[in-house]
């Protein structure tokens, strides 16, 4: 009971404080790849630091929605937190969910957010909800499929058992369907947290926007939680793909010896991922928003190969 | 896609180091406390209050790779609400000079105002014509100002830094 | 006084519950009148199936009701009808022949078909009462028809003996029995491409109504299929829970597409119920797949999902329809495009529609979420399933529900949003006044019992589970896990929504006390909205609902297909000043304009066909009453 608690408090440490690591390595791999010297590897720290000394400047037209948005992005990305494997594999929350779960978590935040991108009034905050709803809604039937993927072959939807099934399978990466899923899931990494080809994190251009446009309205103190639980998401979309299926480093059992294995074999493939990830966003343009639609529907067909491949071999 | 990889791991790294740089402090702030608040982090929203557009390109110059300006922890933001400092640009004219207002207003506290180039200061070549307000600091209070027409990006990056304490 | 019908409704919902309640528990009775009406006799019986339905139509008619006497009177016609509707809901569960059946099931329409009428004066309400009266009388055609051949064939009246005999009937005849009996019930659940009468009923009726005919009406179609695919006809071949499926999964993927473009905020809340009656079928054909296939514990637990979402649905819905209601109550509209604000000028409406909002956009932990995610776990059961046909059927079902679940969620964002957040678009809605005590407290109730039914699923699916092994004649499934956890076919899959909802709770409390822990500002200050600087902001530069849904349009222009109107005045003096744009970009149902009209069409021109034979001519008549007695000498 107090190592569940204590694995909790961990694995919530874990990636409440490694989320803004993680931004910065990406911002910094992406300057560095630009010729430039890029912010340093731990300047997430300093803004959210910065933001929360400011004050909060809050729109005459919001309601109790914009001030409260910022409190359920957190609150759904920490208990998120407990059901994806992190550092071990069956997390404390675990038995209360599976991936499912995890998806429509993900959308409850998105939907707040969206109401607070239209609660503002402003027409930046409505394109961007519009936008980033149609984005979510279509990279769903993805997700679900290569879901459905990886349940057939593990026969389970619970994430530790689907961690705990694959990492007994050593000649995993071999496996066609599991490579399809993985890149239909990538695809998707990269719609859902708003990363190059589909939304541009750094753009400064309104009408190019889709995520940081519904946040153009925040400001000190709620600013700072929204900018951490949008890097939070990037965590642990990146530790879902990464643990889901390169389970290795990852045991059933809890203590700090196999906790700090984990997190050591975390680390290992987040660096690996972030590589990817960088080398992308610095050499692919970003697409024209309704060519996006064409992009989720290749990664539906990369899933439902991924499908196909498992239920004709089985 | 691989041949800018390619140009990237072969060309490596461009950014130049800083020089020393300059500002004149008309100062409704203390420059400690300014370092205090925004030395490691700060987020700038530059607003173009009527100009002719050079500032804006030497601007633009800081945030590619010889100047670059994140690695001093300060980055370009586009809404005010996000920003620190406004650094202001142009002679404010009459069309500009309600919306510099509300852009000043809509930017949360603790905030700095730095007014860039000569139009900034007093409005340059464009003072005392019909048009023109003349200088931010008729409009917002104004912490600094890096003369020049235009101020290069050296100058502007000299300045920046000095305005935020952080002159290396 | 004039209040008192529905004070009576409320009552008779009551009852309802209980005796629904004491059925699902497991208790049985009977009522026979043998002499009341020819061929057969009314005759009800109780049942666990016919009870959950009963517990169901009194549990949502007590809000509805309590609304009602909130809201303006009506008629006295208005009144007694939805007295009579409520009451004839009330008896087709408990309908055990034919006759019973027919009676309960056609004064529930023609109540209804009243209720639709409520305007008399519009053309549009006119119209919405036609078409619902024509698609109600055909389902009714198709269903006596299966009724009475069914009759015929075992020889008697009655649900019971169809179902001894049922196994008796050859295959041609057991399928001939499903299609017509399916066609008719899927009528009235509002079935792709039997929905039409849907959007236009809905919103013509009065709230409360509404919320009554999409919440539990339109289940009694479900009540209907479960019936004729599950229980009289026994066990059918594959092509019954195919058919259930696919048209499950079209009617969910094509109903939210339709809710998607829509301004109306009830006709947008009338498409969701296609939508999510597309769900229940998902369940529903799932189970009788599995049910035909003889794995009996995914069979239980597709029909337990189909049930959840019945009564899921049933209150958020109606706890939508009736916030729709206060909202059209104050702004005098119901056009979305002229709405906003209203969170601020309805505090609780606004509350009660976001957590409607949030039960049908499947989220966590409420109600919606539960039954979706219990579908998914079904649909995923297909893993048992060896033919690939079957498993490419249900990867359909997987894809349209995933589908589904995030369109609801963009479609919510913008019916709440639109509405109730910003700045008010006209005058009306600037205006607006928060409902009264009686409505807001049957909001409330539909609220929290969304929340209950979301917290609940581990008291909630052992019920279901006993309803469904007596419908399909099994053993009730093993525990379901524990109080705190549901427990999925051994391991397969586990949900605790409670210690979810506590896990959020806590963990918005987190940024609460760490904020002031890390000594964070709390300086606020009030300004107006970033406008870029701009001088006038007004309503006018918010987002419209137009707007919200076009990448939408763009995404599926093959099905909506889109047609413009762009209608610019300038000013006379100048063709270089404008005055005013006014821009439409409908969207085109193709279900009338590839099925209805040509079927309308080809009807038309057989009537006027068929018009010669009335030539007038007395001569002719005689040769055809000659022509007839012939004929029956001969086959006599």
């Amino acid at each position: 009971m107090i190592a569940d608690v204590a694995a909790a408090v961990v694995q919530v440490l874990v990636v409440g404080l490694g989320a803004p690591l993680l931004v910065g390595a990406l911002r910094t791999l992406k300057a560095r790849l630009v010729g430039r010297r890029g912010p340093r590897l731990w300047q997430p720290y300093a803004d959210l630091r910065k933001l929360l000394g400011k004050e909060v400047v809050v729109s005459t037209t919001t309601s109790w929605v914009f001030r409260a948005t910022p409190y359920v992005l957190v609150a759904t990305m920490l208990v998120t937190a407990l059901i994806v494997p992190v550092t071990v594999a069956r997390p404390p929350l675990a038995f209360a969910g599976n991936i499912i779960l995890l998806v429509y978590l993900f959308m409850l935040g998105t939907f707040f957010l969206a109401l607070a991108g239209l609660d503002a009034g402003s027409a930046f905050g409505g394109m961007g909800s519009s936008r980033e709803v149609a984005i979510a809604a279509l990279a769903e039937p993805t997700v679900i499929v290569a879901v459905f993927a990886l349940a057939l072959r593990a026969d389970t939807i619970d994430l530790g058992r689907v961690v705990e099934r694959f990492g007994r399978e050593p000649w995993l990466a071999a496996n066609p369907a599991h490579l399809l899923a993985f890149a239909a899931f990538f695809i998707v990494m990269l719609a859902e947290t708003g990363r190059l080809p589909v939304d541009n994190p750094a753009t400064h251009l309104e009408l190019t926007m889709i995520h940081e446009a519904m946040v153009l309205e925040y400001s000190g103190r709620y600013l700072a939680l929204v900018e951490w639980a949008g890097a939070m998401k990037l965590f642990l979309f990146m530790a879902l793909l990464a643990n889901l299926f390169v389970p290795w480093g990852l045991t059933g059992a809890v203590g700090p010896g196999p906790m700090l294995v984990g997190l050591l074999a975390l680390a290992g493939k987040l660096a690996v991922l972030v590589c990817a990830v960088a080398v992308l966003e610095t050499t692919v343009a970003k697409l024209r928003l309704f060519r996006v639609p064409e992009l989720l529907a290749g990664s539906f067909a990369l899933a439902f190969l991924s499908l196909m491949a498992v239920i004709l071999v089985r | 896609m691989f041949r800018q990889l390619r140009t990237a791991l072969r060309v490596g790294i461009v950014t130049e180091p800083v020089a020393r740089g300059e500002i004149e402090r008309i100062g409704t702030r203390l420059a400690s406390e300014i370092a205090r608040l925004f030395g490691r982090s700060l987020a700038i929203r530059q607003v173009d209050a009527g100009s002719c557009n050079g500032c804006e390109l030497e601007i633009a110059g800081l945030t590619g790779p010889h100047y670059d300006l994140e690695r001093f922890g300060v980055h370009f933001v586009a809404s005010p609400r996000h920003a620190d400092c406004l650094l202001v640009t142009g002679p404010v004219t009459r069309n500009m000079a309600e919306a510099l207002r509300r852009t000043w207003q809509a930017t949360p506290d603790p905030k700095f105002v730095v007014a860039v180039g000569d139009c900034g200061r007093d409005g340059g070549i464009f003072r005392g014509s019909y048009a023109v307000v003349g200088g931010v600091a008729d409009v917002v209070p104004v912490d600094a100002v890096i003369p020049g027409c235009p101020p290069s990006p050296a100058a502007l990056l000299g300045g920046l830094l000095e305005a935020i304490g952080r002159p290396r | 006084m004039d209040r008192l019908a529905y004070g009576l409704a409320a009552l008779v919902g009551l009852a309802a519950t209980a005796l629904g309640g004491y059925g699902l528990a497991g208790g049985v009775g009977a009522i026979r009148l043998a002499w009341l009406v020819p061929l057969g006799g009314l005759e009800l019986t109780l049942d666990p199936l016919g009870g959950f339905f009963l517990a169901l139509i009194g549990f949502t008619a007590m809000p509805a009701s309590i609304y009602a006497m909130g809201s303006s009177p009506g008629e006295r016609r208005d009144r007694f009808a939805y007295l009579v509707f409520v009451l004839s809901m009330c008896l087709v569960p408990l309908a055990a022949n034919t006759m019973t059946f027919a009676i309960t099931w056609e004064l529930m329409s023609l109540a209804s078909y009243f209720l639709v009428l409520h305007d008399r004066e519009s053309k549009a309400s006119i119209h919405a009462g036609w078409v619902y009266a024509v698609m109600t009388h055909a389902g009714l055609a198709c269903l006596l028809a299966g009724m009475l051949l069914l009759g015929a064939w075992t020889g008697s009246p009655r649900f019971e003996d169809w179902r001894a005999a049922a196994p008796a009937l050859s295959g041609t005849a057991r399928n001939a029995a499903f299609a017509l009996l399916a066609l008719g019930f899927a009528g009235k659940a509002g079935v792709i491409p039997l929905h039409v009468w849907l959007p236009l009923a809905h919103p013509a009726a009065p709230s409360h109504v509404s919320a009554l005919m999409s919440g539990v009406m339109i289940k009694l179609g479900v009540y209907g299929l479960l019936r004729v695919s599950l229980d009289w006809l026994g066990v059918g071949p594959a092509w019954w829970g195919v058919a259930i499926l696919v048209a499950g999964a079209a009617s969910s993927v094509i109903g939210v597409l339709y809710a998607l473009v829509e301004h109306d905020l009830k006709r947008l809340l009338a498409f969701h119920s296609i939508e999510n009656i597309g769900i229940i079928l998902l369940g529903l054909g799932s189970a009788v797949l599995y049910h035909g296939a003889g794995l009996s514990a995914p069979a239980l637990l597709g029909l337990a999902a189909a049930l959840y979402h019945t009564i899921n649905h049933a209150a958020f819905k109606a706890l939508l329809f009736l916030g729709a209601g206060a909202v059209v109550h104050a702004t005098a509209t119901r056009n979305m495009e002229e709405m906003g604000g209203l969170i601020k000028r309805m505090p609780w409406t606004a509350a009660c529609f976001l957590v409607g909002s949030a039960a049908i956009a499947a989220l966590p932990p409420l109600n919606g979420f539960v039954s979706e995610w219990l579908t998914f776990v079904v649909l995923f059961q297909s893993r048992h399933l060896d033919a690939v046909g079957l498993n490419l059927v249900f990867i359909l079902g997987i894809a349209s529900l995933a589908l589904t679940g995030g369109l609801a969620m963009a479609c919510f964002v913008k019916a709440f949003g639109i509405t109730f957040l910003a700045l008010p678009r006209s005058d009306a809605a600037a205006r607006a006044h928060e409902a009264p005590v009686t409505m807001r407290l049957a909001m409330v109730a539909l609220a929290a019992a969304c929340v209950a039914l979301g917290l609940g699923p581990t008291l909630v699916i052992p019920a279901l589970g006993a309803v469904a092994a007596s419908v399909l004649g099994t053993a009730p499934p093993a525990t379901v896990g524990d109080w705190l956890t549901l427990r999925v076919s051994g391991g397969y899959a586990s949900l605790s929504t409670l210690a979810i909802a506590v896990a959020l709770a806590v963990s918005l409390l987190v940024p609460l006390v760490a904020l002031p822990l890390v000594r964070a500002s709390r300086r606020t200050r009030d300004y107006e909205t970033w406008g870029c600087g701009r001088i006038v902001q007004t309503a006018r530069m918010e987002y419209t609902a137009t707007a919200f849904a076009y990448p939408f349009k763009r995404v599926f222009d093959f099905f909506y297909r889109p047609t413009k109107h762009l209608d610019i005045e300038f000013h006379p003096e100048s063709r270089f000043f404008v005055e005013r744009i006014e821009y439409e970009n409908p969207a085109r149902s193709i279900f009338d304009d590839w099925l209805y009209r040509p079927a309308l069409d080809v009807l038309r021109a057989g009537a006027r066909a068929a018009r010669t034979l009335q030539s007038g001519s007395a001569n002719l008549y005689l040769a055809y009453i000659l022509a007839a007695l012939l004929l029956m000498l001969v086959l006599a």
